[in-house]
């Protein structure tokens, strides 16, 4: 059943809604919940294959439904609408306004009313696909306040990769944190590229969702098998490659390449004057879990990321 | 003056990017005031002109002490302002949620900390900002409240008002909580406009400025005395907010005093013209700041009132 979780009118002859589908078996189930939800950043598709995907599964196994599946795909419509990664009309990152406050303004009604629907969850995933700029490997983000809790789900996830960061003052006003400190256990889902639909990847994270959903009892149907991931507690494993000068960026490898010390990463060109600018190498053996997909670059621009020590990946 | 380059990046096809400072006086880091940092600041590159034509006047009068420096920063992303776009040109990052920055990070981590390296120094630091909603302020100073705030330094512009605000999360990525962290005394100066020049408020502004540094003994400047500031937390303002979406017809603007229950402003239905709220004056008080767009989304901030206390 679909179910608008917010609305408010806006200026000329439309209304805003945030929907959501609300998937359950028909005595209503076992009152354990998952909730799926994407689209906080306009720019980033990857969730909306696997939202599809879950849904379209469920609605054709509903037998096998024991609890209620929500399903969010759009957080920011306008956003999806417009190619824009923000809220357009007001340059604003979703993803800096929550919790919200219900007597705040439009943005911070929406974002509050978000939070207080997915709340209460057993379990939330969160979907991104990094920005239009780099492609990663399907991981999982897990601030370090909430590392036990969440990394024995994440685990279970299908993901390649789990890395525990550092608290930073500015996440706090996420989506995710705002439920993980309010109790709901949210996983932060970065997988694939802005603006694309990595298919592989999305199976992938649908098959870690339903062996979840099993585990979290509400799903009796087929389980899947997951993969174990490379756990990363320890930010000096990773490595940022940035831009040393300006230019276009040809990368040499795909992102989850295993490199050893020395291997060409990718080059810096300039068109005009016909050179190569910079040699981009691996400072170490590693793991190479993110890499530059969009090839203009400025000095400074993050070219990969490289989880050291990691010769061989999953 | 000495006009000199504190960062710079080379582009591949546009011009260098540079952040240009211009220095008057010599020896203690006294000061150093800070301009547009996004691509719509205009009102606040004016500011910094302005204030840099009357320092030039004043520098070949011998009118900065011996033995005090003064930087003048009126731009920190001349590449936004010439494409005519708010953020960072290629990924829509805002230098001021970069600070205190960072020398091997991205783009505008690079330029926030380049920037940042340049200017940590100065006792005294004072920004030209902008509000993130459109409208028009009375201009005011906004201090943070981070533990290392000066409050009766801020009187010292002679602004009618002081604001003291509460930090939120992303408030300490900005340049001026990042200051307040390296122990400068910092200021954020609010005109009352953005994307349109108010020269009436900028000169306000600038008279404010070359006040502030008379009093904190950095110039001899014979200006004008300024307000008595009034010293009001942002907890303390009242805000407006319209219960319908549609044309916004404002009735009251910033500045002007206001009585409980007097209409400020009428929300009007965009296809057939018919009041659809009324939004009336909670308080008696000044009002700080005021919704200036055609249309309004529902529960806007339209109004930021400064209600009236019964002790002024
Ligand atoms: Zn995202």
């Amino acid at each position: 059943m679909i179910e608008t979780v917010v609305q408010v009118d806006l200026p000329v002859d439309e209304t805003l809604q945030i929907r959501k589908m609300r998937l359950q078996p028909e005595d209503g189930g076992n009152g354990r919940r998952i909730s799926i939800v994407t689209g906080i950043h306009g720019d980033e598709l990857e969730g909306q294959y696997v939202c599809y995907k879950l849904s379209d599964y469920i609605q054709k196994n509903i037998k096998y439904l024991a609890g209620t599946v929500d399903v969010y795909p759009a957080l920011n419509p306008f956003g999806i609408d417009s190619i824009t990664r923000g809220i357009p009309a007001f340059d604003l990152d979703m993803n800096r306004i929550f919790p919200g406050n219900t007597e705040g303004d439009m943005n911070e009604y929406l974002a509050a009313q978000i939070v207080r629907d997915a709340a209460g969850s057993d379990l939330v995933f969160d979907i991104h696909a990094s920005n239009i700029f780099l492609t990663e490997v399907p991981q999982i983000r897990i601030n370090e306040l909430h590392r036990d809790r969440l990394v024995p789900y994440a685990e279970e996830a299908n993901v390649d990769f789990i890395w525990i960061h550092g608290a930073s003052t500015v996440l706090e006003s996420t989506f995710a944190h705002s439920l993980n400190a309010a109790g709901t256990p949210t996983l932060v889902v970065e997988m694939g590229v802005g603006m694309r639909i990595t298919q592989a990847y999305g199976d992938r994270l649908f098959a870690g969702i339903v062996h979840l959903m099993k585990r979290l009892g509400i799903w009796e149907g087929e389980d899947f098998d997951v993969r174990t991931p490379i756990v990363s507690a320890d930010n000096e494993d990773v490595g940022f490659l940035n831009a040393s000068v300006s230019g276009i960026f040809l990368k040499n490898v795909e992102h989850g390449a295993v490199l050893k010390r020395g291997d060409l990463i990718g080059r810096i060109v300039n068109p005009l004057t016909g050179t190569v600018e910079d040699e981009i190498t691996s400072p170490e053996d590693g793991w190479l879990f993110t890499i530059r997909e969009y090839p203009v670059v400025s000095e400074g621009s993050l070219l990969g990321r490289i989880l050291y020590g990691k010769e061989s990946s999953v | 003056m000495e006009k000199k380059v504190l960062f710079e990046i080379k582009a591949l096809y546009r011009d260098d990017f540079r952040v240009s400072g211009f220095s008057f006086g010599h020896g203690e880091k006294a000061a150093c005031i800070v301009g547009s940092m996004r691509g719509n600041e205009n009102q606040q590159l004016y500011c910094c002109s302005q204030l840099i034509r009357k320092l030039k006047e004043l520098e070949a009068k011998g009118r900065i002490h011996e033995g005090k420096e003064i930087l003048v920063v009126p731009c920190v992303n001349p590449y936004s302002m010439n494409i005519k776009k708010r953020f960072w040109s290629i990924d829509n990052t805002d230098i001021n949620r970069m600070f205190p920055g960072y020398d091997e990070g991205e783009t505008t981590q690079r330029i926030a900390g380049g920037l940042f390296e340049a200017i940590k120094d100065y006792v005294y630091g004072l920004q030209f900002a902008s509000f993130y909603m459109p409208g028009r302020f009375v201009p005011h100073i906004r201090v943070m409240k981070t533990g290392f705030e000066d409050v009766e330094l801020a009187k010292k512009f002679g602004f009618p008002y002081v604001l003291l605000h509460t930090p939120r999360p992303f408030d300490t990525t900005t340049l001026n909580y990042n200051w307040q962290v390296w122990e400068t005394k910092a200021f954020s100066v609010y005109t009352t406009s953005t994307e349109e020049i108010d020269r009436a408020s900028a000169r306000q502004a600038v008279e404010s400025v070359l006040n502030f540094l008379r009093k904190t003994d950095v110039i001899d400047y014979d200006g004008f005395e300024g307000y008595v500031s009034k010293v009001v937390s942002t907890e303390e303002m009242v805000t407006v907010r319209n219960r319908t979406a549609g044309f916004f017809e404002g009735k009251a603007g910033a500045g002007e005093h206001v009585r409980k229950g007097q209409v400020l402003a009428c929300i009007a239905d965009c296809y057939e013209g018919n009041v659809t709220d009324e939004i009336c004056s909670p308080a008696d008080g000044t009002i700080l700041f005021a919704h200036a767009e055609p249309r309004a989304y529902q529960n806007t901030a339209v109004y930021k009132i400064i209600p009236e206390k019964d002790e002024w």
